[in-house]
């Protein structure tokens, strides 16, 4: 019979099956951090019950660690605490810990795949709601919360119902300055954040299989934002092509018969999914997001939206409430809105391929006057690589800072936050109310479209920059156009108009 | 577990759709390593003001709602984080139930581990008891009942919903999902024999 990628996984794990309930699923890979994990391991510990499988577990410092130069002497004495617990309960258990004397740390869902823990087939948890990353290698990988860590820790199994399953197609190809992050946001723009609620979604398409591993992850990362449990995209040669010599991956002939497996794990013609939608790539222009959650997302070329065009007395209230808060106005444009505070890194674009994005966009730029803006690498191998690749002095000769690995300014439980009011340009995926700082104002975007904002000093379509000469004009002249809104004299402005 | 069967309480309303575990609990109080101590910071923002002290418009600050054991929530209530420190928020604020036209999965199924009933009625149902709770100056009050799957109060209002047989049997019994696991150890198991036959086939 025809199956889906999610029925062949959902299939291969079931220890057991509740009658007309949820089946106890076996997990391939427990990935442990800092702040989901200490309840856990101390009810194992009341309960006297042992770590069944420490050998499918995997534990790394990431949502508490300071990402400056100081990144061992974290001062917040409760974060100290929850960090060297972490470190206690790894000791006690035997379980494997990246901490942060380890050049492998970094955030759970940039390492994982790094080290090649995460390979396709596999079922994959963690305490964290962005484990749906994982699924851009086939893996079929969800977050849960404390309870369901213990539950993994004492069992090696979860208890799950049964998802549906929701194809989005990406038809098309995507335009030149469209990447992974516009197409998810547009997606979520779409749907709704409980658009996919209690089902998984695959990704299928052209403009999905185009993309490369950290666009794929980036796409399967936000998964959770449309509501659904985990978001996977069938393996092929982008994925085998990653994987190929990760210290954990298959060697020799190991290799070669994982990978002939590897390639079983499609959605066979004919197989059907509950749901399906469709969207056309090409028709996608870079996405920012104007409210506070990541369903009010917007084309950098559209205009805040007016509440009286809400589709429900709900909607309209909180269109209101994300106006209020984010202090903004029905119709006025989003491009030319200054920022103050511009942020790339988290475990949606913090990879290598991210930081070349944004390089690439800033090479030959400087930050603009009046903003602040950090780089922060999703681990420290992509600190490394990108110093080998020679970007670190890309950002350094712009003004920006270049960070050590962690969560930093994605949730802001770190040293990293913002000040009330203040404005950011952020590659994360949440920008609800008080995310990134009790009263700071999160704009999600990509990589590239961050890194504009960051040299002009406001939301800006990256694709006007890049058409644009680097360093062309630095103050304004009658034949130049200010891509800010509001003051120009304060921004520079460093090209000429598109036109 | 605290077994779940019948809850009678007063109903504290919270009518905003899509309210993500940041609100219901802020990241700066989850660097706790304890299920406790989370009760006094839940939807910190909204309840108090900058000076710390409670801000009045917020509904859990208001002598009505003030006792609440049962909040009657927006669409995709809990939405975001994974974290279990919502729940124990609301949890240790009181909350016994939580009432909502729907809710984010992870946040569903982390109430159901800790003892705290989440019911999904219809929008028509959700909009009466909206009404109904802003009547009248005494605290509205529901009984929720899992024994029977319905929600009533003393005025003729009566919803009946639905809950997962397996989820049920242990909210009302007060089951560890754990220890019940454990009962299948033969089978996770004999799964894990096959699993490693299947490794080493491909390794070999």
């Amino acid at each position: 019979m025809s199956r889906t990628l999610f029925e062949k996984l959902w299939d291969a794990h079931i220890v057991h099956q509740v009658p007309g309930g949820p089946a106890l699923l076996y997990v391939d890979l427990h990935l442990v951090h800092e702040v989901t994990s200490p309840q856990a391991f101390e009810g194992l510990r009341l309960a006297g019950r042992p770590v069944r499988r420490p050998d499918l577990t995997v534990a790394t410092v990431d949502h508490n660690v300071p990402t400056d130069a100081q990144r061992f002497d974290i001062v917040d004495p409760v974060s100290r605490r929850q960090v060297d617990l972490l470190l206690e309960n790894a000791r006690a258990y035997g379980i494997e810990l990246y901490d942060l004397a380890s050049p492998q740390q970094g955030i759970v869902h940039v390492i994982g795949p790094e080290l090649g823990l995460t390979q396709p087939g596999m079922t994959i948890v963690c305490g964290d709601s962005h484990t749906s990353t994982h699924g851009a290698f086939g893996a079929l990988a969800f977050g849960i919360g404390t309870s369901d860590v213990e539950h993994v820790l004492a069992t090696q199994t979860v208890i799950f119902p049964r998802p549906r399953t929701l194809e989005a197609r990406f038809t098309g190809v995507p335009g030149h300055g469209v990447g992974a992050k516009d197409l998810i946001l547009a997606l979520i723009g779409r749907i709704g954040t409980a658009g996919a609620t209690g089902h998984v979604i695959e990704y299928t398409g052209p403009a999905i299989r185009g993309l490369s591993m950290e666009g794929r992850m980036t796409i399967c990362n936000m998964s959770i934002e449309a509501g659904a449990r985990a978001g996977m995209i069938a393996p092929d040669e982008t994925t085998f092509a990653y994987l190929m010599d990760r210290p954990h991956a298959p060697r020799g002939r190991a290799w070669t018969a994982s990978v002939d497996r590897w390639s079983t794990l499609v959605t066979d013609p004919g197989a059907s999914y509950d749901r399906v939608v469709e969207i056309d790539a090409s028709t996608i222009v870079p996405m920012v997001s104007w409210g506070t959650s990541p369903g009010m997302v917007a084309p950098i070329t559209g205009r805040v939206p007016d509440p009286a065009g809400a589709s429900s007395p709900d909607e309209r209230e909180a269109m209101l409430r994300a106006l209020e808060y984010m202090g903004l106005t029905a119709g006025a444009p989003l491009a030319g809105l200054p920022i103050d505070r511009v942020f790339i890194g988290s475990c949606t674009n913090g990879r290598i391929d991210d930081l070349r994005e944004a390089a690439h966009v800033v090479r030959g730029r400087t930050v603009a006057p009046g903003v602040r803006a950090m780089i922060v690498p999703g681990s420290m191998p992509v600190k490394l690589q990108a110093e080998r690749e020679g970007l670190d002095q890309v950002f350094l000769e712009a003004g920006f800072e270049w960070r050590n690995a962690g969560c930093s300014m994605c949730l802001g439980m770190n040293p990293d936050i913002l000040a009330s009011g203040e404005r950011c340009a952020a590659t994360s995926n949440r920008n609800f109310e008080g995310r990134q700082g009790k009263g700071g104002r999160t704009h999600l975007m990509s990589p590239a479209m961050a890194a504009a904002a960051a040299v002009t000093g406001c939301l800006v379509d990256v694709r006007h920059l890049e058409a644009s000469v680097r360093h062309a004009v630095v103050s304004p002249q009658p034949s130049a156009v200010s891509h800010c809104g509001t003051d120009p004299a304060s921004r520079s402005t460093l090209f000429t108009s598109e036109g | 577990m605290t077994p779940f069967t019948t809850h009678t309480g007063i109903v504290a309303p919270l009518q905003r759709a899509n309210v993500d575990t940041d609100q219901i609990i802020p990241k700066q109080f989850l660097k706790r390593v304890e299920r406790t101590g989370f009760g006094v910071a839940l939807f910190h923002d909204w309840r108090y003001q900058p000076d710390g002290t409670p801000n009045p418009a917020f509904v859990l600050n208001q002598p009505r709602t003030a006792r609440a054991s049962i909040l009657l929530a927006g669409v995709n209530f809990g939405c975001g984080s994974s974290r279990e420190h919502a729940p124990w928020a609301l949890g240790e604020f009181g909350f016994r139930a939580i009432i909502a036209e729907s809710f984010a999965d992870i946040f569903f199924s982390n109430c159901c581990q800790n003892g705290i009933l989440p019911v999904r009625l219809t929008a028509a149902e959700i909009t009466e008891l909206f009404r109904r709770a802003a009547l009248g100056a005494a605290p509205f009050q529901l009984t929720v009942d899992l024994t029977s799957c319905e929600v009533i109060d003393e005025a003729g209002f009566r919803a009946g919903f639905t809950l997962d047989a397996y989820r049920r049997e242990s909210l009302l019994q007060g089951l560890d999902e754990i220890g019940r696991t454990l009962l299948l150890h033969t089978e996770i198991t004999a799964y894990e024999r096959r699993r490693d036959a299947l490794r080493s086939r491909i390794e070999a």
